[in-house]
């Protein structure tokens, strides 16, 4: 029967529930989603580096919306006040939601097919050794990079920074290629490094 | 029952990005103005408040004469605060709950600037419609 199982339409974006809908995306339509932008912005700029920029300033904004949805959805309305509570929140709930259930919140529209299906997981998340400010999240495969020659690492260090800017930690956060001994693919780490407010507030709070 | 309320969403930048009186009193421009002034003046104690907990809903956080102020703070530090009258505390925090619903899904749109002012008409008349209900 025609209609039957359609979904309720409504007349504003307003009026739609903010529900979870179906949770997988389908892996081509994201790759030719992220090529395509990967692409357009290559048009736009003279050499690596500022496409980097453009990719990060792409990723920021998706950061911002991904911390205020997950929040309400997933933590039942709490803030992250603390260093630790806002990183293993990115490392946990931010990662499982977007990379881990091949779930891809995409700035632009959420598709809806369900055609590949892979899991992984953030491996860990280590303390840089060399500065008290410094963290690091370091994944084997990271998605965005099964795509094309160079690092577009730098899409999901520009999430991270976005989701870490709006919570009120600013950050600097770069992607980086670290070859590793016996694996033909190097591993992507992404960089954290905060700013000086953020570390003193943390002292002050105890 | 006349009440008096102003509502202001105010963004992480502390920019005001929304403003409504949605009391049932009659509109008084010096009093409009007079709302706006207390609001801002608060945000200071906000800003030192909203590091100590990690809950979203901070009640009544300044008074003024017989006026106060209470504030609910997102994940992303934006502040919807709300200057009443009424000793109303779960209907007051209904409101803020179903307030940034909206604002998330006005926020998930991929061309609104986070920061910037909120001008949907829609947007305007649910808020409205919210405050009549709750308070």
């Amino acid at each position: 029967m025609i209609g039957v199982g359609k979904a309720k339409q409504y007349a504003n974006v307003l009026d739609k529930p903010l529900s979870r809908g179906r949770q997988e995306v389908s892996l081509s339509a994201f790759a030719f989603l992220f090529s395509e932008l990967v692409q357009y912005n290559q048009t736009q700029v003279d050499n690596i580096a500022e496409l980097e920029r453009r990719l990060e300033d792409a990723g920021y904004a998706v950061g911002a919306r991904v911390l205020e949805l997950l929040c309400h959805r997933e933590k039942g309305n709490r803030r992250e006040t603390r260093l630790l509570g806002i990183l293993s929140f990115i490392h946990s709930t931010v990662w499982k939601v977007l990379f881990g259930k091949v779930v891809y919140l995409i700035t632009f529209c959420i598709w809806k097919d369900n055609l590949y299906q892979k899991r992984y997981v953030a491996d860990s998340l280590e303390k840089g050794t060399e500065h008290e400010d410094e963290y690091m999240i370091s994944e084997k495969e990271l998605l965005v990079n099964h795509m094309g020659a160079f690092n577009c690492g730098a899409f999901v260090a520009g999430i991270v920074r976005g989701v870490l800017d709006s919570a009120g930690f600013p950050a600097v956060v770069t992607a980086h290629f670290v070859p590793i001994e016996g694996q033909q693919r190097p591993r992507t780490t992404i960089l954290i490094k905060f700013a000086e407010e953020v570390l003193r507030r943390e002292a002050r709070l105890g | 029952m006349t009440s008096t309320a102003c509502f202001v969403i105010v963004s992480r930048n502390d920019i005001p990005i929304y403003e409504a009186e949605v009391g049932s009193a009659p509109k008084k421009e010096e009093i409009a103005y007079q709302h706006q002034f207390v609001l801002h003046a608060a945000l200071d104690i906000v800003q030192d408040l909203a590091w100590t907990t990690s809950a979203m809903f901070l009640k009544g956080v300044d008074r003024f004469n017989d006026l106060v102020v209470s504030v609910y703070v997102t994940a992303g530090h934006t502040r919807l605060m709300l200057l009443h009258d009424s000793r109303n505390e779960d209907g007051i925090k209904s409101f803020f709950q179903e307030v940034h619903e909206l604002y998330i899904k006005i926020l998930l749109n991929p061309l609104y600037l986070p920061g910037s002012r909120i001008t949907s008409s829609h947007f305007d008349t649910k808020v409205r419609a919210l405050a009549r209900k709750y308070l």
